[in-house]
Formats: C-alpha cells, structure tokens, sequence
C-alpha cells in the first residue's frame, strides 16, 4: 500500500483547475496502488487554498506549507520541501503546467528516480500513457522506480469534485535551502476572455493573419463574440502578433475544447499536437491544401479577411 | 565566464514520424536528423553572451551515439569552441542524461549550463531541471530573455499566464524557449572551421555513471486518428452546420 501526494497549483484562494484534473488522476492511480490521495499546499500564505483542498471529495488529507519562500512558486525550496516529505510515497502527481514543468523533475532528481512527463493515461500502479514526438505517437511506459513521479495532462482527466470532503489539515515543514534564486516579479495578462486551457470555445490565429492588428480587429472580434479564449499558434506568436502565453501546441498549451476554430493556421504538426483532442474543430483557411484541413471536422477554403467578420455578422442574426 | 551548452541530436522537427508495425518504437531508418531546436536556442545564446563579452569559452556537450558528432560539429560552426561527446548507443533517460552532465560540469566548471526546455523527440522536459537540483545550483526555465545585473542573472521565463523574471546566483542552470533568439545560419566556412575545433569523446563507464535504464517501454502506438471531415461551401452553411449538427454554438 502507498499514498499518492499531489503538489497542487493554486493562486492562494483555490485550487487552479489543471490541480483538479490532476487530482482526478490521483484517484485512478490511489486505487491501483490501494493508498490514499493526500494534496500539498505551499505557499506564503495558502490556508484558504488548503481549506479548498481539504473539501474536495476522495481527498484524505491536505498537507500546508507556509514561509515566505513558498510564496512564488520557486522550484528550489519547494523541491527541497517535497524532497524531505514526499519520499514514502508511491507516487507524487503534479500538473504538466509551466508550475509543475518547472517543479516536478527538480524533485525527481533529488529522490533519485526518474519521470514520466505529461501522462494521458494510467495503465496500473506503475504502468502509464504518454504522448511522445509531439503527440505522432503514443508510447505504454512502465516505471520500475520506487516513487513514480508523474506529472498530469489536464485535458486528459476529467476535474475532481470541489465539494463533499472533509480532509484534514496537517501543517507541513521543512528546512529551506539556502535562496540562491529570486522572485523579481511577473508580467501577466490581463484579459476578461476565458482561460485558454479551460475554455469552452477556442479562437485561434496562425501566419495567415497577416499583423497585430487583423489579431485583433478578426480574431478577438470572433472570440468575443462566442465568449471564447484566444489561442494562437508559434508563427503567430514569433511575428509579434500576439503575446507567447497563447501559444498552443508541442511546447506551448494543450487545449480540449468544445469547439476550436483555426483561422489563417496551416497545421503544422506542432500546433495540431495542442489542439487534435478538440471535440469540433474548424478551419478557415484560403489555401485548400493548408494541413489543419486534414483534422478539420468543417472546413472552409476562404479568405479570413473576408470570411471572419461574415461569420461574426452571422453569429449576430 | 564558461559557458557549457548541451544539445541532442533528433529526428528533425519536419520528419513524418511513424511507428513500427511491431509497437516497438518509432521506425527512424531513413529520416533526417537534426540538432534539436530547443538546444539550437541554447547554443546561439551561448554564442551571443561571448560575442558580447560575458562569456570567453563555450563547451558543447552532446550524450548519444557517434552520428551525435555531426549535432556537435553544427554548435562549433554556430560558434562554440570545443565539444565533448559522451559516446551512448540507444535511449537514455533524463535522469541519466543528467548525471552524465553533472559529470561533465563537475570536471569543466563551467558558471553557465544552457539546455533546451525539451527534446522534441520525448518531450519530457526534465533535463535542465534534473541537473540544477543534482548540482544544489538554481535554475532558470523556459527562458526568453537573460539579462546580467550586479553578478546575478535576471531571467524572463514564459509563464501559462504570461512572464516572470526571476533573478540567479551563478553558477546557475538555464533552459531555453524558442524566443529566447533565433538561429543564426552557418556559414560554410565556419563549418569548414569547425572541423578543426577539439571534439573529445568520452564514455558513462569513464564519468562513472550508471545509466541503467529505470523506465521500459511496453509499446508505442500511432494516436487515434480523428475522421476526415467535410468541406462547406459558405460562412452561412458553416454556422447551420455548427448550430444544428455539432450543437456546439
């Protein structure tokens, strides 16, 4: 029998979504392993995340990390931290965010055992899936390590329950190393638009939309008009047209809306890699040989410049 | 300051990638390989501190087979100054790639390790990582941007929810994002002068490292294909489509 820890991303009130699905994941891999799912919470000041925590059901108990260097989610004295805690488990989860990208294989180094990066699927208690060459296969891996250090594809795991436990409290601590990094501070965005990862509706532009200013005037024109998030692809992002943190494919988000729609995107293997569990996709393009056409569930061949706002005036009607 | 840079040597980024019919791997006979984008990054970063006058010497270091010369050739035409090849038949994993490097650093005492964020050929994302926490030194991912400020290194990391800049003590461990820079293409005749740079090779058994692999690969699959869909012939059809037949809007 082994615990499985879960390292939870959270913004000091609650738990960020990618931490439930992970936490959903923990359940699958609790029961193959016949342990329990304990969650940590680090932070400077992260009772409140806890106590969110501790209400989600299945969870058996939340573990709480306060000091001041918890507070900005540095890798250094968090790995230390879970490095200390976290060895007599059967596995510890973290989301595969740019949190837990950052976090998890500091920690695996420290315990010595390998990871498996970006799971989509849980076998058995050591066995997992992985996507691998930007998702043009899909690879069974077995762990022979003690602890299996995992972190999560959130898009593959449906979200644990926020309500219905009552999971206890235990303050954790741990001897912090020396700070040789420091937090110097963070340029977000500012958006009303849904979450990219978490949206319902998806509006992405490639190359094919030409400036900053058709980003603008054509793509977030759409998205507001369908309440949808923003995406975009590398080219996209690489001509200025729009800021990096809407990148989605290989190396940037990966998304599972509803409804994802690509204007002036050419499909590369690399965006299509973020975007192909989709359940509707759609591509504009005015190439009729453009690759997204190939993972398109409606295509149409048109000139985005004309064929965005038709489709915003006829949204209208 | 030295500055030591790791590349992998990978299937090219614009390779078709298919799976062997037996589930055991992904059939590489006959595709290109190329030095991994990400490492590519890390290399021109390396190039631009010496030419700005941070960095004097720049060490290139590649673990994997002996083709991973011609990865190793391509850095020193980039403008690195010497390389060390650690000589490895077949797949070795992060971990392993890490105290392989640990190694490498230990005898080079270089104050800057810069890596790729990822290999593109297992996406794992764990290299840099694995090797800042096996040297007790920072680390400072998915960077786009490094700047030197009184003796530390300010980083820009890209972030899921936009930038952060973090400030490193060096000697510190660096992973590079796409638009950290872009590539300079090499001439021919600083490939020509690349051939005359030092390449060492060097084996585990040497650096005293036990790669032994901990994870095994039970079999590799194509993904699920989504169907083929269909083609509509206007923004109206498209709309009625989304409406009455996915029921998505």
């Amino acid at each position: 029998m082994a615990h499985v820890l879960v390292i939870a991303e959270h913004d000091g009130a609650g738990l960020q979504a990618a931490s439930l699905c992970t936490i959903s994941a923990s359940f699958q891999l609790a029961k193959a392993q016949g342990g329990e799912v304990h969650v940590l919470v680090a932070g400077g000041s992260a009772r409140q995340a806890a106590e969110a925590a501790a209400k989600i059901d299945g969870v058996a108990k939340v573990l709480l990390a306060e000091g001041d260097s918890y507070a900005h989610g540095l890798a250094e004295p968090l790995a230390a931290l879970v490095a200390e805690i976290g060895g007599g488990y059967g596995a510890i989860l973290s989301p595969a965010t740019s949190f837990g990208k950052n976090l998890s294989p500091r920690i695996a180094a420290l315990l010595d055992v390998g990871q498996l990066s970006d799971i989509i699927g849980i076998v058995s208690a050591d066995t997992f899936i992985r996507p691998i060459y930007a998702g043009n296969a899909v690879a069974t891996v077995q762990s022979s390590d003690c602890v299996k250090m995992v972190t999560v594809r959130a898009t593959a795991f449906e979200p644990a329950k926020a309500d219905g436990g009552h999971a206890v409290i235990e303050a954790v601590s741990a001897a912090v190393p020396d700070a040789r990094s420091r937090f110097i501070d963070q340029q977000l965005s500012k958006s009303l638009r849904p979450e990219l990862t978490a949206a319902r509706v998806v509006v992405a532009g490639g190359r094919g939309i030409g400036s900053a200013e058709n980003f603008k005037t054509l793509i977030e024109a759409l998205a507001d008009k369908l309440g949808a998030a923003v995406g975009a692809t590398r080219a996209a992002v690489d001509a200025g047209f729009t800021a990096n943190e809407l990148q989605i494919g290989q190396t940037g988000k990966i998304i599972a809306p509803e409804l994802y729609i690509a204007a002036g995107v050419s499909g590369a293997i690399q965006h299509v890699a973020g975007i192909k569990d989709s359940k509707v996709i759609v591509a504009i393009n005015k190439d009729e040989e453009a690759l997204i056409f190939q993972v398109a569930d409606y295509g149409l061949v048109a000139d985005i410049n004309q064929a965005l706002p038709e489709l915003c005036a006829e949204l209208s009607k | 300051m030295k500055a030591l840079v790791a590349v992998k040597r990978v299937v090219d980024y614009n390779a078709t990638i298919l799976v062997k019919a037996d589930g055991s791997g992904i059939d590489t006979n006959n595709l290109k390989f190329s030095i991994n984008p990400f490492d590519e990054v890390a290399v021109e970063e390396a190039v631009r501190l010496k030419e700005a006058g941070m960095v004097s010497e720049i060490v290139v270091v590649s673990i994997g087979p002996a083709q991973a010369q011609d990865t190793l050739r391509n850095a020193l035409a980039m403008g690195g100054d010497r390389a060390i090849l650690v000589t490895v038949d077949g797949d070795v994993e992060p971990l392993a790639v890490a105290k392989l490097l640990r190694a490498v650093v230990e005898s080079e005492k270089p104050d800057l390790v810069i890596l790729g964020k990822q290999a593109i050929d297992g996406d794992c994302n764990q290299t840099g990582q694995m090797l800042a926490a096996l040297l007790g030194w920072p680390q400072g991912t998915f960077a786009s941007a490094l700047a030197f400020k009184d003796g530390e290194l300010n980083v820009i990391r890209e972030i899921d929810s936009g930038n952060e800049t973090v400030s490193l003590q060096l000697p510190a461990v660096i992973t590079a994002d796409l638009r950290l820079n872009t590539p300079r293409y090499v001439s021919l005749p600083n490939i020509m002068k690349a051939k005359k740079k030092p390449l060492a090779t060097t084996t585990p058994a040497t650096l005293g490292v036990d790669v032994a692999a901990r994870q095994r690969v039970l079999k590799v699959e194509p993904p699920a294909k989504r169907k083929a869909g269909i083609k509509v012939g206007s923004v109206a059809e498209l709309v009625a489509k989304l409406k009455n037949e996915a029921k998505v809007i």
